[in-house]
């Protein structure tokens, strides 16, 4: 049910008259507040055509944008990666039947939660910098990486377990009933398929560290933003480069949000044609287990 | 420890930390219950403005919005919310670029939050008010505003733990906080890195923890049984 159908009535003659007026009101606000920026910039000559036209020359993108994307890209499916085994691993810690194993993992996944990722990247980065075996071209990459896997294993862990505690308990009790060992019925009936339900959200966490590897500037990682921050100091276009670099962000991650969204819709077109099979099987209809989740789970989920 | 605290002034450095994120909570709260109405609204041309904001905002990194605050925002277009008689200048520039920048970022998030607050509302209560002849002033007043901000608590609290872990990034455009504290400590006193981490980390552990609790305290008193 959408927000609309709570708060508003189908409106009528005259709230249609309302409505119309409001929408003009909305468009010439929005067209003055267009206005005074172009304006503003105007002002201040970032409407040059040069300072735009500079960003899209081959030896822009060839020197700063491609390697800055490609550096992002490469730090983030690391930390994708890592985040998910370590996650995982964290998840069947939690769930574990030895109290200390319970113990230790969830003082690890609270306190790396609590903690801002920056910190992390910070305090990884002057470590390796301390170091003499550590080499310091790579310093940054690794503080990054580690910084994004610490916290996102943390709350992908939090995340499969939420997913594991949405199941039906008859998947657990099925399970131990032919046998099975409780680490056995977690590993191979309930783990995988909360996987495969939280994968929406699973989908979101990668646009967070997708952003969060942007943190990579202040440890001097020549990701995107450092890269366009050195393609402005070449060409004296600091505002412009940067426009074209939150552009680029948000092209991968409003791609990202869709394929999340996509996955969301599929799960529950297959969970809703199952529940009908299951009607017409047995004449009487259940939602299935996966359609526990709603797009409020995935939403909630996206982290700042 | 202790000497270490002092020595760094990391009371100070949290301190900052904490007026970074009331000062920006209360901005964002501000300006995402704007957008919010707007996303809600039922003229679609104002919905569509929420939604782009939403979107737009959401899928940026804070680390870019915060430094075109400053690099584009003062640097460029000359946006100067400070004056350049006072001698804490540069200090008060920066506070408040930053403060710019984290409210306007989580402003997207409060949005979200306070929507999924409304989705929380069965759409009997709406109709039932209506049948009992509320006006909609009425209707929001009475019925839909109170459940819909105790359905938006928990997300709320998550927004507002995000926002204080997120001022770390203000040092980026050398805002003295909490990032800032641990740079210097490792930077002067590299032979107890190990412990100058701990003790920035305990104190977020310290500030968020509290929050977390009070959130899910306040969202199971207050929630709406049904």
């Amino acid at each position: 049910m959408s927000a609309q159908d709570v708060l508003f009535d189908v409106p009528g003659p005259q709230a249609r008259v309302r409505h119309r007026i409001l929408a003009v009101v909305g468009v010439l606000a929005l067209l003055a507040m267009i206005a005074f920026i172009l304006l503003q910039m105007d002002e201040k000559g970032q409407l040059a055509a040069n300072k735009w036209t500079s960003l899209f020359e081959a030896a822009a993108w060839t020197n700063y944008l491609l390697p800055g994307i490609w550096d992002l890209v490469r730090a983030a499916v690391v930390a994708i990666v890592l985040s998910m085994g370590l996650g995982l691993m964290l998840a069947m810690g939690r769930m574990s039947d030895l109290l200390p194993v319970r113990w230790a993992t969830t003082v690890f996944v609270e306190f790396f939660r609590a903690v801002p990722v920056l910190i992390m990247m910070i305090f990884t980065f002057f470590y390796l910098a301390n170091q003499e075996w550590s080499n310091d071209s790579w310093n940054p990459f690794i503080g990054v990486v580690v910084g994004l896997t610490l916290y996102n294993s943390s709350v992908l862990c939090e995340v499969i377990r939420s997913g594991v505690g949405s199941l039906p308990n008859g998947q657990r009790e099925a399970g131990l009933s032919i046998g099975l060992s409780n680490a056995q019925v977690r590993r191979s009936i309930l783990v995988p398929q909360a996987l495969t339900s939280m994968l929406p959200t699973i989908v979101s966490q990668i646009i967070v560290i997708v952003k969060d590897s942007a943190l990579g500037y202040i440890i001097l990682y020549p990701e995107l933003l450092t890269q366009a921050r050195n393609l402005s100091s070449s060409r004296g276009n600091v505002l412009q480069a940067y426009i074209l670099a939150a552009v680029i962000f948000i092209l991968i991650n409003y791609a990202l949000s869709k394929l999340a969204e996509a996955i969301e819709n599929r799960q529950r077109r297959k969970a809703a044609g199952q529940s009908k099979k299951a009607k017409q099987d047995e004449g009487e209809g259940e939602e299935g287990g996966m359609a526990g989740y709603s797009d409020k789970t995935m939403e909630q989920n996206r982290q700042t | 420890m202790i000497e270490l605290i002092e020595e760094f002034n990391v009371l100070a450095a949290f301190w900052m930390t904490i007026k970074l994120a009331l000062l920006s909570g209360l901005f964002a709260l501000i300006i995402g219950t704007f957008v919010a109405i707007l996303r809600l609204s039922p003229v679609a041309i104002l919905s569509w403005a929420g939604a782009a904001y939403v979107t737009l905002i959401r899928n940026t990194p804070l680390t870019l919005i915060i430094l075109f605050t400053s690099l584009g925002l003062w640097g460029q277009l000359g946006f100067e919310p400070a004056s350049r008689d006072s001698p804490t200048f540069i200090v008060d520039l920066n506070f408040r670029l930053a403060v710019l920048g984290l409210s306007v970022y989580h402003a997207a998030f409060v949005c979200e939050a306070i929507r999924s607050g409304v989705n929380t509302i069965p759409l009997g209560q709406a109709e039932a008010s209506r049948s009992l002849g509320l006006s909609f002033a009425q209707t929001l007043r009475y019925v839909i505003l109170p459940q819909a901000f105790r359905g938006a608590i928990t997300p709320l609290g998550n927004v507002m733990i995000a926002l204080t872990k997120n001022t770390t990034v203000a040092v980026a455009i050398g805002v003295a906080e909490a990032a800032a504290a641990l740079r210097n400590m490792i930077e002067f006193r590299p032979d107890v890195i190990f412990l100058n981490f701990f003790v920035i980390a305990i104190g977020f552990v310290i500030l968020t923890l509290p929050l977390g609790l009070l959130t899910s305290y306040a969202s199971q008193k207050l929630v709406v049984k049904r």
